[in-house]
């Protein structure tokens, strides 16, 4: 893995970009079917046993969720959102993890060159070496996956099981998933998968079924195939997530102002020491008067 | 050094660490994922023995099967070549690495004597030779060894056995093999329980 697998990087501009040869590289992404999915959490446990993570034990909170949010030792967590439809109860399971956008917030919102890349296969990926656990990634994320430690303070999220990915691996949760509500391949081959799948759930009446991949973000590179693609509030999902426009105005306007102030003030000091010169002061008193000389020179 | 050169000093380290400041610096870390835990690893198949489905795992523990290498397992996955799971396993088998190595697991056989609460640490040739003396008691005292119209069915009904579910084919005939030569009737393996 080098630096030309990488096609984003936080701290970078467009002035100087990460490397891009490898953008030919075919996207990767993992699609969830909310519609195949039985809650057993094989996807939880297998993150977690893969990627070596132990969230503490919660304790019981009326729900079949534990623990009862992400964390930074729990990367991705099986939601049991509970939703009344028609006076029942409706469980909608949602594999809550990282949903690697094609143009992540949270890598925007990074001041740290590095520290939040994006890989030529389009996951996005945190660099723990390089965080500065500002937080930024956190407050940014629309999706609010980002977590601090408690402990080292930095930021951690799902990495879509890179280490796995670059040997030729799917992820971990994929491999596990048991009803084959997850699925892993190129994006344009879950885009594929995903489009029988819904003209299926449309004939089987489901007429709202849709995939949500939304555009705001660029698409995701986890899409989401929902009951009801029309409120994906139902599955704890924000209806149209973006990068916010402070943190926009902050990266895109504010911070290159910021370094062309600065230059434009080198630049002005440079020219008015070459055209005015420096600055000489006048002495107020004379310079001492050397006695010893004088006498020499009264001698001579 | 005089006031002058002091300043000039000053002024070019706020300049070096303003440049540095402005991400000007080069990296020096490539942003790497973390490395591949299981490159060469042992990898061992086996069967999952929690339930009646049987699903395969992949179980690699440290060590590249030289003989100065103690292994322990560090990670199990399903396997994909199983015809049962495909690579799948449930959220039980996804997480087998942790009942390997669980503090809680039993290390030595124990035994409760009838009355008693406590558990008592015997040896494994203990353990043999009681469950064998016990098996042989029970059965000299209750085989049915004719039933009422006189045909020999030779049934053992007062012991049931628990068998292992992570064995191959082979190793359930043999089972088979053993429990019904005895005349055992209730034979059931751990995958139900």
């Amino acid at each position: 893995m080098s630096a030309q697998d990488i096609i984003l990087s936080s701290g970078t501009s467009e002035l100087t970009p990460a490397a891009q040869v490898r953008r030919k590289l075919s996207k990767v992404a993992k699609l969830f079917d909310a519609t195949k999915c039985s809650g057993c959490k094989a996807c939880q446990v297998s993150c977690s046993e893969w990627n070596d993570l132990r969230a503490p034990v919660g304790s019981f909170q009326g729900s079949y969720q534990n623990p009862m949010d992400l964390s930074s030792e729990c990367w991705t967590l099986m939601k049991y959102n509970e939703i009344e439809q028609d006076n029942k109860l409706r469980w909608n399971f949602t594999h809550s993890a990282c949903m690697h956008c094609a143009d992540p917030a949270c890598l925007t919102a990074c001041s740290t060159k590095g520290a939040i890349v994006q890989r030529a296969n389009g996951v996005v990926d945190f660099e723990s070496d390089k965080c500065t656990g500002c937080g930024y990634c956190v407050s940014a994320c629309p999706f609010n996956v980002p977590r601090l430690d408690p402990i080292d303070q930095k930021a951690y999220k799902c990495s879509m099981c890179s280490d796995r990915l670059q040997v030729g691996q799917e992820p971990a949760c994929v491999k596990s998933c048991v009803t084959g509500a997850l699925k892993y391949g190129t994006r344009e081959d879950m885009l594929f998968i995903a489009d029988l799948r819904i003209k299926e759930l449309h004939k089987q009446g489901f007429t709202k079924a849709g995939l949500y991949s939304p555009e705001g973000v660029g698409g995701t590179g986890m899409m989401m195939i929902l009951h009801d693609v029309s409120q994906p509030e139902n599955y704890g999902l924000p209806a149209d997530p973006k990068t916010s426009v402070p943190v926009k105005l902050w990266q895109d306007v504010v911070k290159p102002l910021g370094t062309a102030g600065i230059l434009a003030t080198v630049a002005v000091a440079c020219l008015h020491r070459i055209t005015v010169g420096r600055n000489i002061v006048e002495e107020d008193e004379p310079a001492a008067f050397d006695h010893t000389h004088s006498d020499k020179s009264d001698k001579e | 050094m005089d006031r002058r050169q002091f300043f000039k000093l000053c002024a070019c380290g706020a300049t070096t660490s303003a440049i540095s400041a402005l991400g000007l610096m080069p990296g020096t870390a490539m942003a790497a994922p973390r490395e591949y835990k299981l490159l060469r690893a042992k990898e061992t198949r086996n069967n999952c023995c929690y339930c009646s489905v049987g699903c395969g795992l992949l179980m690699y523990s440290n060590g590249s099967n030289g003989k100065n290498a103690e292994q322990a397992i560090f990670h199990i996955e399903g396997d994909a070549d199983h015809p049962v799971n495909r690579g799948a396993l449930c959220p039980k088998g996804a997480g087998l690495v942790d009942y390997v190595n669980s503090p809680n697991r039993n290390h030595f056989p124990e035994v409760r004597e009838p009355g008693s609460n406590e558990w008592k640490r015997i040896s494994w040739n203990e353990a043999f030779s009681r469950i064998a003396r016990l098996m042989k008691d029970d059965r000299d005292e209750n085989l049915i060894e004719k039933n009422s119209d006189g045909t020999t069915v030779n049934r053992w009904l007062s012991t049931g056995m628990m068998t292992s579910s992570a064995q191959p084919n082979e190793g359930g005939f043999i089972t088979h093999k053993f429990a019904r030569s005895l005349g055992l009737v209730a034979i059931d393996t751990i995958a139900r329980n």
